[in-house]
């Protein structure tokens, strides 16, 4: 094998870690699956890259999806983080926004990433005109850092009030921390969000702090083990956008890599479908605990501004939008005082699972419920950790706490579970569709994670979907993803002037020069492109309002001006009012909050057919066996195949179910499935 | 009747509460003044055709408006009988706080929803508007003596006539406002959301069948009833009382007593107010709407999970005596309705704690803090500058309260101030934990804040509507109460106070003049002897309690900790 000749993706999830080989001599491509290691990832990464290629020199790139970030920031396993802040506003990010964690309950608590002895004060001032009312003490400063060392701090933020607005007191002060810091871990805020709003920029900023060091010693482990093995081609880092960065950015900017792993997932979502003629999709990933969605219009997806990872944690990137709601295979179902069914967000997780793992809950699951009614094979479950699944005991647990208590026999009770669920399903689906303002009926689902297709045909059902599309391998959508993605980077700015004013040759100057500081980035690594898209966009509102409307601006950067006109921004303006709110307000000025530029150098894209199945075969030979299903109040026997072995062009009716490695599909009576050319299930209602 | 199955109940209820959240969020996204759309002082949902009784509300509104939009829908109802039927593309719009609760800056507007040509229900929306004329800017004054210096009051007329705009209402409405822009902009908002939900509606309806959901609305009502009932069968009869004051009502400074008694009697509850202080001479009074809707956001806080409907107040019997603080009508002022629906709220808490320790927390910070600085800019535009501060939250079962949370009755976040510094003429000289301010206990209180500004226009007036200055936020089961609210201004002559310490209006400020305002922690949970040494000693270290405060309170000596 010729050398780099390999491009490979690697996903990391809680329980497995997937590897998509791609063969780009010759067009093969394998995976390779293997547990996840969870105190070095790099470990089960390597043992998974193994199980297909002994000379790493015959990988040219490896791209990686990570969750190292995710847990760091989910379990709060950061560093020891310090940070030095403008005198007065050291609780900045303790206070937050002054909010609570529930509604309704006054219970809530919040530990800060940095405790109160590591967030330092320094005398300094920028007022909100950007004018340096004071300038930075850098003695205080270094003196700052020094009993942030002496204390333990293995990273440190700088974070100044309106630095977005002048950045100089911050830049001054981090350049005298490098001087003195033992390490690289120095985050300035205006480098990482130069955006106002201070808890947020303080609040991203301070937990790229916090994951600098984890993921920063992570990487170096990956990246020399993957050197050590013999690889000269260069790693990627997928990152929450859904593009990818050098291994090198990634350590400068750990928490673009939040939401590393679901981006690449939803990435690959948009592709598969786009390929098989359905640019609109909603990706529907249902793991353990959660079902995240993601809404993908004419192939593009959704980007969020903002999220946060847990209360208080505020990250401010643009990052691919995803919808989490607590409804996930186990989740738990219960009736409450009122004789209400409710289904989640209680959740028993992975451990001790579903009733019907035996490990000691006795609640019953949506998994739970699946297996009663025959949707899973509890004589086979995925996963490969249990021998059988416990049939009888998730039974008795769905006639015990659901069941007697609404009056029902334990097999409408089971069928009331999966109902309730697809209905909070469908409610996440209605939440990035029609609230959004799209037509239902124009999308498909596409569900992967274990136990999204299970449900698919009540989502096409409850919302309204046209179709659904399962792809070839459901397992390994976010390794593939790694493989697909783009090379992005993202920036923004705040400008806070009034349309009106706003010196436009300045504005042109500064989105020219981000875009040609962002293609610049894009030559530095070995990474090929097909070509290099910017894309422009600006914050706007109406003056009086807070909150903005992002308005895409048609705009190509030539080399030197990007042509920005003002008449044009207004007209965008209006086009992305109108569309978010219907009436247009006469007579009230606009303002520009923020500018937002995005620089993807696209990589190449491999042919999906790749994944098809072989040519030939019939689908007699899928057959495996009957299973009796339990739907609408009635066994019924629904034909067992092997997912993989049938054919392209096969057209299967329901009832039927088809198993491969990792998931399980369920076709109900109402439904049909038809093998489509690269080999996904189509899913859509009978012909009538 | 024919009984609803138990799915389609579950499955009805999610859709009903997304097209109430969606009309929540689409007010949010839109709405042009922060009140609304960063503090989310709002609401929608979907009330009884005949009654007005709420039948769904929208989780991320303001949790007083669960309660008091019934009251508003009633009102709107008991207008249509005394003319001609409500008629598809009605749309009635109001502020009166007489007859739908709060107060005069939240505008109510109610809408009947028809299917097939019938009556269905109804759906409402209320915003709080940025300004609604009255004496002061922000609507927060605290030296109203009648409603009329607080803004204008539209009592329920249409602002739609059969779907016919009527545009001489909307130009009354604006020509009474500081900031006719934004109020426009708010209430295109509402008539939005409004569209959205009767659109959804519709579609809902189309697919379950007016029927079905119809049953499905009297059963989660009776269901709601049934899940609180249950909850006060767990609790021992008997009669708890409690006692707690405000500082003063802006004119007379006196302090005003809220007294409460619960009664339990298997599974009935009644909430007494017997005792409580007359009708004062400010802004501080409540109607009984107003009364009612606190309570409940009250008990929804200690059971959590009882639903945002008219049911949850069946097994509950209010005495509140006519006239009196919680009490009052036209033209008695009620824009300081706040201060006084969080006084109960506290009073609820207190007076449970005695009889479900379990359930309870100590009380929050329990005031609003409007603090408004308005005046001139020198191209002589206008500019007002109002927002509503934090403080900290009761210690409770599970651990220390939240340093500086939201009010109990909102879900509302502070503005960030590098946005309203690019804003208004002002510079925030500190935005910090106030240390000793968290009431001890074995589970401290959460700590309050100080927040100081300086003004950089030549001048400017501030405002200020507070309480807690004087009577500070208690503690349950044995914990402290919190340190008391304090307010402080620059003069010529160095730092003053006011005279009704948290309460103030047209205090004038010159450049480089400051105000702070230092609000209170939440109060504690147990006994302070209770605590871990280790947890003062970590308090200590890490500055939330001084080490004076923590020798007074725990007995905290310096060897005891980790330093």
């Amino acid at each position: 094998m010729a050398q780099g000749s390999y491009l490979v993706g690697v996903d990391v999830g809680g329980t497995f870690t997937d590897v998509f080989f791609l063969n780009q001599q010759d067009g093969s491509f394998a995976v390779a699956k293997t547990s996840s290691t969870r105190s070095d990832q790099s470990l089960g990464i390597r043992t998974g890259v193994a199980q297909h290629i002994d000379d790493l020199s015959e990988i040219g790139t490896v791209v990686h999806g990570t969750t190292v970030g995710t847990n760091a920031l989910l379990e709060r396993k950061g560093a020891r983080m310090g940070v030095i802040t403008t005198a007065g506003f050291r609780d900045v990010l303790e206070m937050r926004r002054r909010d609570r964690p529930q509604t309704w309950g006054l219970w809530g608590g919040f530990e800060p990433i940095a405790p109160r002895d590591l967030r330092l004060e320094v005398p300094e001032r920028v007022l909100a005109d950007g004018t340096v009312h004071m300038p930075v003490d850098l003695e205080a400063v270094e003196e700052a850092a020094r009993t942030l060392i002496e204390r333990g701090a293995e990273s440190v933020c700088l974070f100044f009030i309106n630095a977005y607005a002048n950045a100089a007191n911050e830049r001054l002060a981090q350049d005298a921390v490098r001087r003195i810091w033992p390490n690289d871990h120095v985050t300035a805020s205006h480098e990482i969000l130069p955006e106002i709003r201070e808890f947020e920029r303080g609040s991203t900023a301070g937990l790229n702090a916090y994951l600098q060091p984890p993921v920063g010693s992570y990487l170096k482990k990956l990246e020399g083990g993957l050197r050590a093995g013999g690889l000269e081609g260069e790693l990627l880092i997928v990152q929450s956008n859904g593009g990818v960065m050098s291994v090198d950015q990634a350590r400068r900017f750990p928490v673009r890599t939040a939401l590393s792993g679901p981006a690449a997932g939803v990435t690959a979502g948009a592709y598969i479908a786009a390929e098989a003629g359905f640019p609109n999709v909603i990706t529907c990933d249902m793991g353990g605990t959660s079902f995240d969605v993601s809404l993908v219009a004419d192939g593009e997806t959704a980007l969020a501004a903002q999220t946060s990872i847990d209360f208080g944690l505020v990250i401010r990137t643009p990052m691919i939008e995803i919808t989490t709601i607590g409804a996930g295979g186990g989740s738990i179902a219960s009736v409450d005082r009122g004789g209400i069914l409710q289904v989640g967000p209680e959740s028993a997780g992975s451990d001790p699972g579903p009733v019907c793992y035996g490990l000691g809950n006795d609640r019953p699951t949506v998994t739970d419920a699946n297996t009663v009614l025959g949707r899973i094979n509890a004589e086979k479950p995925i996963g490969g950790k249990l021998d059988r699944l416990d049939v009888a005991a998730a039974k008795r647990a769905i006639q015990t706490h659901v069941g007697d208590p609404l009056g029902l026999d334990a097999m409408e009770a089971a069928e009331a579970i999966i109902r309730v669920a697809n209905a909070r399903m469908a409610g996440a689906i209605r939440l990035v569709s029609v609230e959004r303002g799209h037509d239902p009926n124009r999308f498909v689902a596409m569900p992967y994670g274990g136990g999204g297709a299970l449900h698919v045909g009540a989502l096409i059902k409850d919302v309204g979907l046209s179709k659904a599309l399962v792809p070839r391998y459901p397992g390994v959508t976010s390794a593939l993803g790694c493989v697909i993605a783009d090379m992005r980077h993202d920036r923004v700015e705040t400008l806070n002037a009034l349309l009106d004013d706003l010196d436009i040759t300045a504005l042109d100057k500064r989105l020219s020069a981000i875009a040609r500081d962002g293609a610049a980035l894009l030559q530095k690594g070995n990474t090929a492109f097909e070509g290099v898209e910017t894309q422009f966009e600006l914050d706007m509102l109406y003056v009086g309002q807070t909150h903005t409307v992002t308005v895409p601006l048609d705009l190509k950067f030539d080399g030197a001006t990007t042509g920005v006109m003002r008449d044009g921004v207004r007209a965008a303006f209006e086009r992305a009012y109108q569309a978010a709110f219907g009436r247009l307000l006469e007579g009230i000025p606009m303002r520009v909050m923020n500018l937002r530029v995005a620089v993807i150098g696209k990589r190449p894209k491999f042919d999906l057919h790749l994944l098809a199945p072989p040519e030939g075969g019939a689908l007699a030979d899928a057959v495996q066996s009957e299973r009796a299903l339990y739907v609408d109040g009635e066994w019924r026997q629904a034909t067992v195949y092997d997912r993989l072995a049938a054919p392209v062009g096969s057209v299967i009716f329901g009832p039927a179910i088809l198993e491969q490695a990792d998931t399980t599909i369920v076709i109900e009576p109402d439904l049909q499935g038809r093998v489509d050319p690269f080999g996904n299930l189509i899913i859509e209602r009978k012909a009538a | 009747m024919m009984t609803i199955d138990p799915v389609t109940l579950a499955v009805l209820r999610g859709r009903l509460e997304q097209i109430a959240d969606e009309m929540d969020a689409t007010l949010f996204r839109s709405a042009f003044n922060p009140i609304i759309a960063e503090a989310h002082d709002a609401s929608h949902g979907l009330y009884h055709a005949e009654t007005g009784e709420t039948l769904i509300q929208g989780k991320s509104g303001l949790p007083v408006f669960v309660g008091a939009m019934a009251f508003a829908v009633k009102a709107v109802i008991d207008r249509v009988a005394q003319s001609e039927p409500a008629k598809p593309g009605d749309v009635w719009i109001f502020n009166d706080p007489y007859e739908g609760g709060t107060h005069l800056s939240d505008f109510k507007l109610v809408r009947p929803f028809f299917y097939n040509g019938d009556l269905f229900c109804w759906l409402a929306s209320v915003g709080h508007w940025h300004d609604v004329g009255g004496a002061v800017p922000g609507n927060y004054n605290p030296s109203a003596t009648e409603s009329f210096q607080e803004g204008m009051l539209i009592p329920p007329v249409k602002l739609y006539d059969g779907g016919e705009y009527r545009e001489d209402i909307v130009k009354i409405v604006m020509a009474n406002s500081r900031l006719p822009g934004s109020l426009y902009g708010d209430l295109n908002g509402q008539i939005n959301a409004l569209a959205l939900g009767d659109k959804r509606l519709q579609l809902l309806l189309d697919d379950y069948g007016a029927e079905t959901v119809s049953q499905a609305l009297d059963e989660l009502k009776s269901r709601a009833a049934d899940l609180m009932r249950s909850y006060i069968a767990d609790l021992p009869d008997g009669r708890y009382e409690a006692v707690d004051y405000l500082d003063n009502d802006g004119i007379v400074d006196a302090p005003l007593t809220i007294a409460l008694a619960v009664t339990i009697a298997g599974d009935a509850m009644t909430i007494d107010f017997t005792g409580t202080s007359d009708a004062c001479a400010g802004p501080v009074n409540i109607s009984r709407s107003t009364a009612i809707a606190s309570c409940y956001v009250a008990l929804k806080h200690v059971f959590q999970d009882a639903p945002a409907n008219a049911g949850v107040l069946e097994p509950i019997s209010f005495v509140i005596p006519s006239e009196s603080l919680l009490s009052v009508s036209a033209p008695k002022p009620v824009g300081g309705y706040t201060e006084t629906i969080l006084r109960v709220i506290d009073t609820v808490f207190s007076a449970l704690a005695a009889v479900a320790p379990e359930r309870v927390n100590g009380c929050a910070y329990g005031t609003i803090n409007a603090l408004s600085l308005a005046g001139h800019r020198k191209d002589g535009r206008r500019w007002v500058m109002f927002s509503f501060f934090g403080g900290g939250h009761g210690g409770h079962p599970e651990g220390d309260g939240l340093n500086h949370g939201n009010a109990p009755i909102s879900t509302a976040t502070i503005p960030p101030l590098e946005i309203l510094e690019a804003a208004y003429p002002v510079r925030f000289t500190q935005w910090a934990l106030r240390p000793d301010s968290g009431g001890a206990g074995e589970h401290r209180g959460g700590l309050g804040a100080v927040y100081e500004i300086e003004l950089l226009e030549e001048e400017a007036d501030a405002f200020l509507f507070g309480e807690r200055g004087r009577h500070r936020p208690p503690g349950v089961v044995g914990g402290a109460p919190a340190q008391a609210n304090k307010f402080l201004y620059q003069s010529n002559s160095g730092w003053d106070a006011p005279a009704m310490t948290s309460k103030m209006v047209g205090l004038k400020l010159k450049r480089g003049q400051r105000v702070r305002l230092e609000t209170p922690g939440g109060g504690g949970y147990g006994p302070a002897a209770n605590r871990d040494a280790a947890a003062v000693a970590e308090d200590v270290r890490l500055g939330y309690v001084t080490e004076d405060a923590a020798a007074q309170d725990y007995g905290f000596r310096d060897d005891m900790g980790a330093r």
